[in-house]
């Protein structure tokens, strides 16, 4: 932000307004000037023959990256748990998969998941396929947000929850979870923003998700610039959403100690 | 309330911390006293049911305490135990830390537990706290907020780790006198401090643990006035030095 008038104290609701429209206007005039410097003119109206496809890349993206925000989740907290498991196979396991999985590029992944296991499997729908293997990638990054929230989180706190008699149920539900949500929401949320960008990366296997059609569509007006625009803004969109809900859950579990 | 420790040991990967800790007196007020990794701690951690003896037994009131998770989940809810510090928990305000163990552990609702907790901080003068977050609090407060969340449940017996060795002078004061008024409202309780004032004063019977187990233990004004054994007179010439 470029406040226009620098305070101590919170500012009122009307430099915040007027300093966002400062913000914007910057943004806006940046993007218009280099396009103008181009000497290219945008016409959105191109892409209106396409809003059905569009539509259905949209909510493809979506719906995949909803799901793999779900799976990666669950992956990613039973591997963290995993890591630390006194069974040291399960915990071999769980740490070969997260250093595995970190340790190699995305796009790798996704042509071995898809034409190796994937076939060997019969997982043949492209939709299932790139849902199941960006949550297989997502989940080792979770895994480690998860395992660091774990390990920072001070033994003198199941101490007492020991000494005042609560169970081990009621221990993870009461202190453990909250306390971890607090320490790890911000860097979940980048994670679960990073979800929706990585998914374009399934159109090297066809999924039929909002890049992929996007590159279609582009084959067919030839208008690289607006197709690409609107794409960015798409993605902008969502994961714009996700920053803003998990702000809203870091404030429900934010406490004092956390400021 | 009587306790007796029946051989009492424990031991860290092979490494000694009690040695056949035997003890079987009456009291309501008891001080461990003793020079700095005596194993002062791991003892009120193994009567607060915390830590597992390696082996012996612990009787209160001649009624065992089984070492098994499922008895002690019970047994650790008729103790309060007090830390050293840092004993609340930092993602409650004050008033939460002392409600949720009526509500979670006591099964009581959250009415009555507010109610409860309430009482006490008014009691104690703790009211302006209540919505407060643990590092929104001075030591001394922490403390006392501590202590109300461990008497809320009225326990059978309230444990202390060196509740005010963290506090300087003004607070330990705060933190001390709030005890006395337990105490003498007739709370069984056992502290471990460096306090040897509030051990003499305020404490009915002593007990002195060095060299892994206790070297002497009897009624406070005997301890203090005439103690039998060398390793206590020279503790205490060691920790009255400086006395005014
Ligand atoms: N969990 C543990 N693992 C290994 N060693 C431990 C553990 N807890 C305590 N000890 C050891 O046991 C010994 C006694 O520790 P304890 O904390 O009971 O002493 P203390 O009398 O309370 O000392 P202080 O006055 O400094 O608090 C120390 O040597 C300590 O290093
Ligand atoms: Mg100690």
């Amino acid at each position: 932000m470029i406040p226009m008038v620098t305070t101590t104290s919170t500012p009122s609701k009307r430099t915040k307004i007027m300093s966002a429209l400062i913000v914007a206007l910057i943004i806006v005039s940046f993007l218009w000037l280099s396009m103008f410097l181009i000497g290219y003119k945008l016409d959105f109206a191109t892409l209106l023959p396409f809003k059905q496809r569009l539509w259905q890349g949209f909510s493809a993206t979506l719906i995949i990256s909803v799901m793999s925000l779900l799976i990666s989740l669950f992956i990613g907290a039973m591997t963290a748990i995993g890591q630390k498991s006194k069974v040291l196979v399960i915990s071999y396991l769980a740490q070969a998969y997260v250093q595995i999985i970190r340790g190699t590029p995305l796009l790798v992944q996704i042509y071995f998941f898809f034409y190796i296991v994937g076939t060997a499997w019969g997982i043949t729908n492209r939709n299932v396929a790139g849902a199941l293997i960006l949550s297989i990638f997502e989940g080792a990054y979770i895994s480690e947000i998860i395992r660091g929230g774990l390990e920072s989180i001070d033994r003198q706190q199941y101490e007492i929850a020991k000494a005042i008699g609560l169970s081990p149920a009621k221990t993870s539900r009461l202190v453990t979870f909250p306390i971890l949500m607090s320490r790890i929401l911000p860097a979940l949320s980048g994670q679960f923003a990073s979800i929706i960008k990585d998914s374009s990366l399934l159109s090297v296997i066809a999924v039929n998700e909002l890049t992929q059609n996007t590159q279609e569509i582009s084959s067919q007006n030839f208008r690289m610039f607006e197709n690409y625009f609107f794409l960015g803004l798409l993605y902008f969109a969502m994961s714009f959403t996700v920053s803003m809900i998990t702000r809203w859950l870091e404030r429900v579990y934010k406490h004092a100690d956390n400021t | 309330m009587q306790i007796t420790l029946n051989n009492i040991c424990k031991s860290f990967a092979g490494k000694v911390v009690l040695a056949n800790v035997c003890f079987d007196e009456a009291f309501s007020s008891l001080a461990i006293v003793g020079p700095s990794g005596a194993g002062k701690s791991t003892l009120l951690r193994i009567i607060g049911g915390l830590l597992t003896p390696t082996a012996g037994e612990l009787y209160i009131d001649a009624a065992k305490v089984i070492y098994e998770e499922k008895q002690l989940l019970s047994y650790r809810r008729t103790i309060g135990f007090v830390f050293q510090s840092k004993g609340l928990f930092e993602h409650l305000t004050a008033l939460e830390n002392v409600t949720l163990p009526l509500i979670h552990s006591f099964d009581m609702t959250t009415d009555k537990a507010i109610e409860t907790a309430a009482q006490l901080f008014t009691r104690f003068g703790l009211e302006e706290e209540g919505h407060k977050y643990p590092s929104q609090l001075s030591g001394g407060q922490q403390q006392r907020i501590q202590i109300a969340r461990a008497v809320a449940v009225k326990p059978k017996l309230l444990l202390l780790d060196e509740p005010t060795s963290a506090l300087d002078p003004e607070l330990t004061a705060e933190v001390l006198d709030m005890l006395g008024e337990l105490q003498s409202d007739g709370l069984n309780t056992i502290i471990v401090t460096h306090e040897m004032g509030f051990a003499k004063k305020a404490c009915e019977k002593i007990m002195f643990i060095a060299d892994n187990t206790i070297v002497e233990s009897g009624p406070s004004a005997q301890i203090f006035s005439n103690p039998q054994s060398q390793p206590l007179q020279s503790f205490l010439n060691k920790v009255l030095e400086w006395h005014v």
